[in-house]
This record gives structure tokens, C-alpha cells and sequence, in this order.
């Protein structure tokens, strides 16, 4: 058993691997701990830098960036908008349903024994990996061959989304 | 017992998967739960980026699909909040327990 960790820690990606899920677990266990509301968006901005880090060290560059961009930066500073627009009573109170949490609570542990029990039970074979020369340059023609039209519904989806957003929270005036 | 690469990625997004379900379903601001959606939604572009680098067919496909799957989660967080304004507005609460017009 340590002797696999000690194995696994001996080589640079796999420290990397292990500081960033460190990071990423810390920031979503403090994110379910917090009691005020913006140090929770605080927290799980720092889950979605160190999944940025995490997609570094698995050569995804260009979505490790998007990550930041999106998560870290826009729906971010949404949620800081959210909290801001609606009035939030300083800090949640005590829960009042705890049967409800702690039956909660087993479900999700019990959710996740059995991830872990599959994920462990299962062989994932590697397949041969050799890494894009420019890896934005490669996901860039395959978006505009291979998966245009997805790519285009996509925009059509946003272009939708925002629209509705927009009319949705627009003050009816009467 | 677990051989491959891909493990620790599976299980870290594993953890991270149950931690956003119980954020997702425990917490009483609304903003939490959508937070916390994301934070689901994370974990699964987490599967699909390792599984482009160590499945058995390495390829950029697996980083594509998270990409779109990113934007998804744009427009379900937009919309979401656009609700959450207006429930303020009408309500005058983001507390998710107290959301139960339908129920009555």
C-alpha cells in the first residue's frame, strides 16, 4: 500500500497531479464547510484554478485555459453578482433538517464506495499517447472539420441561452 | 485491481462528483446549488480530458466534447441566475427550501 504511494510519488507529474486534487478536494470540502456564501464561490474558484492545473499536467493546454476563463473568471464573478442582486442574511443558520443531511450524508459516501469499487475493479488499459505538437492549433481544425455542426448548434444554443436570460431577470415595467 | 493511468484522475473526479451531489442537495442558498452543480459538471470534464490522454485511444476528441460540455454549463449557469433573480424579485428569498410553489 505505501509502497505504491512512495512509487507514485517519485516522478514529477504525478506530485503536480497530487498537489492540484489536493487542492481541488480541499476547495470543495471547504466549499461544503464555509458558512458565508461569497467565501464558498471563494473556495470552489480555487477547486476550478487547480482543475485547470490538473488538465496542464494531462496536455490539455487549451482547456485548461478555457477552464480558467470560464469557471475561474465568468461564472465566478456570476455567482459574486447573484449573491450581490439578492440579499443574503450573512451566514446560512443551523441546518434544520438533520435526518435529511445525514441520510444525505450516507447516500453520497455510499455513492461514491461504489464508484470507487468499480473504478478500482476495472482495467483501463493505455493506449499510445504521443501529444499534439500545438495543441490549440489541433483541437482548432478538428472543431472546424469534424465537429462543425455540433459547433454551430452550440452557438445557436448560447445565443438562445442569453437571449432567455436576458428576458427571464428583464424588470417587467407596470 | 486497478491497473492503468487513469485511476487516480477517475477517483479524484469521483470524490470531487459526490462532494458537489452533496453540496447539490444539502445546502439551502440557491447559488450553493448551482455551485455546486458546476462543480459536478467539472468532475465529469475531468473523466472525459484523462480519458483523451490515457484511454485506449488517446485523442482530442475527449478535450472537444469537454469544451462544449463547458459551454453547457455556461448557459445552465446564466439562466439559472436570471431565475434566481426573478424569484428574488417575486419571493423576496434565494433559500431553496421555501421554493415550493408547485407543491401546494
Amino acid at each position: 500500500m505505501f509502497g505504491n504511494i512512495v512509487s507514485f510519488l517519485s516522478s514529477g507529474e504525478n506530485i503536480a497531479f497530487f498537489i492540484f486534487a489536493l487542492m481541488a478536494i480541499g476547495g470543495a470540502i471547504f466549499m461544503i464547510s464555509f458558512n458565508k456564501v461569497v467565501h464558498m464561490v471563494l473556495a470552489l474558484a480555487l477547486t476550478f484554478i487547480s482543475m485547470a492545473g490538473l488538465y496542464v499536467v494531462l496536455n490539455a493546454e487549451f482547456v485548461a485555459f478555457v477552464q480558467i476563463l470560464i469557471y475561474a473568471g465568468a461564472i465566478s464573478i456570476l455567482m459574486i453578482f447573484g449573491i450581490m442582486m439578492t440579499k443574503h442574511q450573512g451566514e446560512e443558520e443551523e441546518p434544520k433538517r438533520p435526518v435529511h443531511n445525514v441520510l444525505l450524508f450516507i447516500g453520497a459516501a455510499a455513492m461514491f464506495g461504489v464508484l470507487f469499487y468499480c473504478i478500482q475493479n476495472s482495467t483501463l488499459p493505455a493506449g499510445e499517447f504521443k501529444a499534439a505538437e500545438d495543441n490549440t492549433l489541433e483541437i482548432g481544425k478538428l472543431l472546424f472539420s469534424a465537429h462543425v455542426i455540433p459547433f454551430e448548434l452550440m452557438s445557436v444554443l448560447l445565443t438562445v441561452a442569453f437571449i432567455g436570460a436576458i428576458v427571464i431577470a428583464k424588470r417587467e415595467e407596470d | 485491481m486497478g491497473v492503468g493511468l487513469a485511476t487516480p484522475y477517475l477517483t479524484l473526479a469521483a470524490i470531487l462528483f459526490c462532494i458537489g451531489l452533496y453540496g447539490a442537495l444539502a445546502k439551502k442558498s440557491a447559488i450553493i446549488v448551482l455551485l455546486s452543480i458546476e462543480l459536478m459538471l467539472n468532475a465529469v470534464n475531468l473523466n472525459l480530458v484523462a480519458f483523451s490522454k490515457l484511454g485506449v485511444q488517446p485523442n482530442l476528441t475527449g478535450q472537444i466534447f469537454s469544451l462544449f460540455n463547458i459551454t453547457i454549463a455556461a448557459a445552465e449557469v446564466a439562466v439559472g441566475i436570471a431565475i434566481l433573480i426573478t424569484l428574488y424579485r417575486i419571493k423576496g428569498t434565494t433559500d431553496v427550501n421555501e421554493m415550493d410553489s408547485l407543491k401546494r
